[in-house]
């Protein structure tokens, strides 16, 4: 066969051996099929540790907080809002009191009337939950003026 | 012409090999002969339970996971979000989620009209999240491999691999893919990946006061999620997909889609 015919595949040749030195050097060496099928298991295994490896904000666990803070701690446990984990309300605290050495306060009307604002729907049990007109109720200040968010019960008004 | 002897020798063969039981014949799997470790059952199987009976709508559950796990939080978008139903007595549905339920919900008004409450026949929250299935399109779809199932079931997206081309957010029939704006990749919830695998749950469990969401291994006889699932009556969403969803629904309404 005459030279100038094979040229083209010639030119393929080395172009799929270009391709597949990139993908040599490219493709991670742990990426391959790991788990139970190709379909679902074509990856690269590091990755796993890397999301293992994402930085925990919220500790959520009150008996961390009452080592420093057991008058706080105790008076919200004998409340309805012992189920409310500190950290709803005082902000992430995984490394606290490292970082930040100072938490937040969140005492926004917004974050008691997630619970506490009045909505007619029997089947939920947001039903169950005494609530307020947000629009009505003392619509100018803030729920901590008067209710201690650790106290609720109205004897516990300021 | 057929001979008697011909006929007779016909019929036995043939009977033969049709009573042989399939069951006899034992078909070897190469893969399974050749990679051991890659069918070897992992002993966890990640597992959630939605108590929709148990959820108020206050959204602590949204807020906490979008400060975890780092979805900019002034956005509608957000890995878990609760949505709100409201079935009129005249049969129609409203169904809203305003910025994913991450503020709770406060108004009695759906997308700002304000409704009746002597026209609302029930009406009811249902917190969302990734159903990380047995079998997830999302998957199926990935031109790259950028997304998988990590053996102890949850689907996780490969950051430094994905393209952003958005198949799996078109193929996911839950909706609960998005793009994430920072990253400029595909972004999913992970089950908190980096809580579960510590030994903590996942910054939604924790978060909710009422305990309407629990995580669990569902290969734990003894898990409080697994009992749930095997003794308790709970469905999942869109089962007609095959999909084979991990997170169940207690009180789950035919409205709820």
């Amino acid at each position: 066969m005459k030279n100038y015919a094979l040229r083209p595949l010639y030119v393929i040749i080395c172009l799929v051996i270009v391709v597949l030195i990139i993908r040599e050097v490219y493709v991670p060496k742990d990426f391959g099929v790991h788990g139970e099928s190709y379909m679902y298991g074509w990856h690269r295994k590091g990755n796993e540790d890397e999301w293992k490896a994402f930085k925990v904000k919220y500790k959520f666990d009150n008996e961390y907080c009452k080592d420093c803070h057991s008058d706080k701690y105790d008076s919200i446990m004998q409340s309805p809002h012992a189920i409310i984990k500190c950290e709803n309300c005082h902000g992430p605290a995984f490394d606290h009191p490292t970082d930040p050495p100072k938490l937040t306060i969140d005492k926004s009307r917004g974050l008691c009337i997630r619970c506490h604002a009045s909505l007619p729907y029997p089947q939920a049990s947001r039903s169950n939950i005494r609530g307020i007109d947000p629009d009505k109720h003392n619509a100018e200040i803030e729920c901590s003026m008067c209710h201690n968010p650790h106290k609720p019960s109205l004897e516990g008004m300021k | 012409m057929i001979t008697r002897r011909d006929l007779i020798k016909n019929a036995v063969t043939g009977i033969a090999g049709i009573a042989l039981p399939l069951v006899s014949v034992k078909i070897i799997n190469a893969a399974e002969t050749l990679f051991p470790d890659r069918f070897e059952k992992p002993s966890v199987l990640w597992g959630f339970v939605v108590d929709t009976l148990k959820c108020v709508g206050c959204g602590l559950c949204v807020k906490a996971c979008k400060e975890e796990n780092e979805i900019p939080y002034n956005t509608p978008i957000s890995r878990t979000w609760v949505e709100r139903y409201i079935i009129l007595k005249d049969g129609r549905v409203l169904i809203d989620s305003p910025d994913a339920a991450r503020d709770g919900y406060t108004s009695q008004k759906v997308r700002d009209t304000v409704v009746n409450p002597e026209n609302i026949a029930k009406a009811f929250f249902v917190p969302k999240l990734c159903n990380q299935c047995e079998n997830p399109p999302c998957v199926q779809v990935c031109p790259v491999g950028a997304t998988y199932k990590t053996p102890d079931g949850v689907i996780l997206v490969d950051r430094t691999w994905c393209i952003g081309c958005g198949y799996c957010i078109q193929s996911c029939p839950y909706g609960v893919r998005f793009f994430h704006p920072v990253h400029k990749v595909a972004e999913k919830c992970t089950f908190c990946y980096h809580r579960i695998t510590k030994g903590m749950k996942t910054a939604c469990v924790e978060a909710c006061p009422f305990g309407a969401r629990q995580i669990g291994n569902l290969r734990d006889r003894n898990d409080p999620v697994a009992k749930i699932i095997s003794t308790e009556r709970v469905a999942v969403l869109k089962d007609a997909y095959g999909t084979k969803p991990q997170v169940y629904y207690i009180g789950l309404d035919e409205n709820v889609r």
